[in-house]
């Protein structure tokens, strides 16, 4: 276990420093060129190449990239072109906002997606089912922005029972959570429902039925433990997929998280941040995955770590 | 294609597709995409206006969009023009999207996975592992900022989605080729001599094309989402062609008095995605037998 451990953690190593450089390879060799963002339309060009040198953006990419991993592997990400603030420290105060709002949005997901699925397996086959699993598809197809759009209009502009948008209360955490959680949901109430239909036909089940027990006692006492064990590997999974996805949610709700920090940083062209912004997000997918990964054998016996 | 293959007759195209048939969720998924593509095909005959005609009646005297009625079937929008025929030339770009950026991250998700997988050693490592390390990117984050610095343009985005959308099927494609690769007729075909070139696309490829076409399909609805959202942000498909994400990331700052101009386009990107989910589901069902009778 932790000879395991220790080789799959140096292997997430070797992938963030692969996305480390792969990224600071496209930002050096795509057509925007930051300093010109920096110093403004009207600079001269004595003004451009000035902020140039002082940037060291007039080095080879190789030394770029070197000083910038030197100052990594010591925690430093650097500091914004624009807001002369370290990334790191831009970072850390955005984080516990994305953070609360990925704990709303995979509360979100189970509570609908694991009623979703156990619903439909027990009543398996009938419209109820068809329904509710036609419901997952549609959620599955549904863009981000269109849900966060829907939602504030009904909830915020036409019922005004939460705010239109911002942070701080916890009625700005319901909409933007919502959105994600009902988005979410869908690969949860399809996974919970195969998973709850293979344990319910299972021996235990019947026996636990034969002891006289009420349906009840059976479904959340002797079914639900079993049937959730895939479910919680998938959430490991899903912190990656969230981590794509909160740039759309965070800019619609004016959410003030790591999403909207690299949204703005793009559209400035502020290297340090988006380069910081991708490394996180990184360390997030990677960690869900061994999280995943890790919780497996749990699940299936046969499944050994190796 | 056949005799290559040695399939089971039921994994041939007739049986699945009459067996895809008899899906009520399928042929409604089937219905829909028929739909939009003859709407995108026949958008010039059938679009009652040019998509970029601003018309003087085609705001009210305060200069505000107009609602669905008889003569504007979806309204118009805050330049005066005619949603619905926007719709329909909008339909063209989702589609064209959808086919050329799935098309292309279909045929690098399948090369890379063919490749590594047919070929063990160091060339198979290196591929997946360039593949697990695609996996860790932010994928949506990693086309923002690439459609973002580029100007983008209806290719570039394309380009940019298959970019970032090749790595599923290169892992699902990468799975089977290795478990076919071991299999007896493949050892018989090198036995009777057969170069690896002729093993890979005569004898390998016809047993992935099942696999290929499920997530063919499954893929085009994530590229339609994906041309979307970055259209919604303003560094997709560029005014004034239009797209649907476009029409509302133009329209989204009147969505309070105006909200057709966002829910109807809204509504058509998630009968889009939808139509291509059930089907490539139904798909799966139909063309992979170890997934048949689980629901």
């Amino acid at each position: 276990m932790a000879a395991y451990l220790l080789r799959r953690l140096m292997v997430s190593a070797l992938i963030l420093l692969g996305v480390s450089f792969i990224t600071f390879f496209l930002l050096y060799v795509l057509p925007a060129d930051p300093v010109r963002q920096i110093a403004g339309r009207s600079a001269t060009a004595e003004t451009v190449e000035n902020i140039r040198r002082e940037l060291g953006l007039d080095r080879p990419f190789i030394v770029q990239y070197g000083h910038y991993l030197a100052g990594l592997v010591q925690g430093d990400l650097g500091r914004s072109y624009l807001q002369k603030t370290q990334v790191a420290e831009l970072i850390a105060s955005r984080l516990p906002a994305t953070l609360l709002l990925m704990l709303g949005a995979i509360s979100a997901e189970l509570l609908i997606g694991l009623t979703f699925g156990i619903v439909a397996a027990l009543k398996r086959g009938t419209i109820l089912d068809q329904t509710l699993m036609m419901t997952s598809f549609v959620t599955v197809s549904a863009p981000q922005f269109v849900v966060s759009l829907l939602l504030l209009y009904v909830f915020a502009v036409k019922l005004g029972w939460f705010p239109i948008g911002g942070y701080g209360t916890p009625a700005h955490l319901v909409l933007p959570a919502l959105t994600l959680g009902i988005l979410g949901s869908g690969w949860y109430s399809r996974m919970m429902r195969s998973s709850m239909i293979d344990v319910l036909r299972a021996d235990f089940i019947r026996t636990a039925r034969a002891k006289g027990l009420t349906r009840a006692r059976v479904v959340l006492g002797h079914a639900l433990p079993n049937a959730i064990l895939p479910v919680i590997a998938m959430i490991g999974i899903d912190i990656g997929i969230f981590m794509g996805g909160i740039v759309v949610v965070e800019s619609v709700f004016g959410w003030p998280g790591i999403g909207q920090l690299a949204w703005q940083a793009i559209q400035r062209v502020d290297i340090p941040i988006i380069m910081g912004v991708t490394l996180v997000s990184a360390v997030a997918i990677v960690l869900g995955n061994l999280l995943a990964d890790l919780v497996a054998p749990f699940i299936d016996p046969r499944i050994k770590l190796k | 294609m056949t005799d290559a293959t040695g399939a089971d007759p039921a994994l041939r195209p007739r049986g699945a597709l009459a067996r895809l048939m008899r899906r009520k969720m399928a042929l409604f998924g089937l219905a829909l995409i028929v739909l939009v593509v003859a709407g995108a095909l026949a958008a010039p005959l059938i679009a009652p206006f040019a998509p970029d005609e601003q018309m003087f009646d085609g705001l009210t005297l305060e200069g505000a969009p107009l609602p669905p009625d008889g003569r504007f079937l979806f309204g118009t929008d805050l330049l005066g023009r005619d949603l619905f025929s926007r719709i329909l030339y909008g339909a063209q770009t989702s589609l064209i999207i959808g086919v050329v950026a799935n098309g292309l991250a279909l045929l690098i998700g399948t090369l890379v996975g063919i490749t590594a997988g047919y070929f063990r050693g160091w060339i198979g490592a290196a591929l997946m592992r360039f593949t697990d390390l695609m996996m860790a990117f932010p994928a949506l984050l990693l086309a923002i900022c690439l459609a973002a610095i580029f100007q983008p343009s209806l290719w570039i985005v394309a380009m940019v989605i298959a970019l970032v959308n090749w790595v599923q099927t290169a892992r699902v494609i990468y799975t089977e080729t290795t478990s076919l690769a071991t299999r007896d007729f493949i050892a018989a075909c090198r036995t009777l001599g057969a170069g690896t070139g002729r093993i890979l696309f005569r004898h390998i490829l016809p047993h992935l094309v099942p696999t290929i076409i499920v997530w063919g399909t499954l893929g085009i609805s994530t590229t339609v989402l994906l041309e979307a959202t970055l259209s919604f942000l303003g560094v997709g498909v560029q005014p004034p062609t239009p797209s649907w994400g476009n029409i509302i990331f133009e329209n989204q700052t009147y969505f309070q008095s105006a909200p057709w101009l966002v829910f109807i386009p809204g509504a058509a990107i998630i009968l889009l995605a939808l139509a291509f989910n059930l089907v490539g589901d139904a798909l799966r069902d139909v063309l992979d037998p170890t997934q048949r009778g689980r629901d």
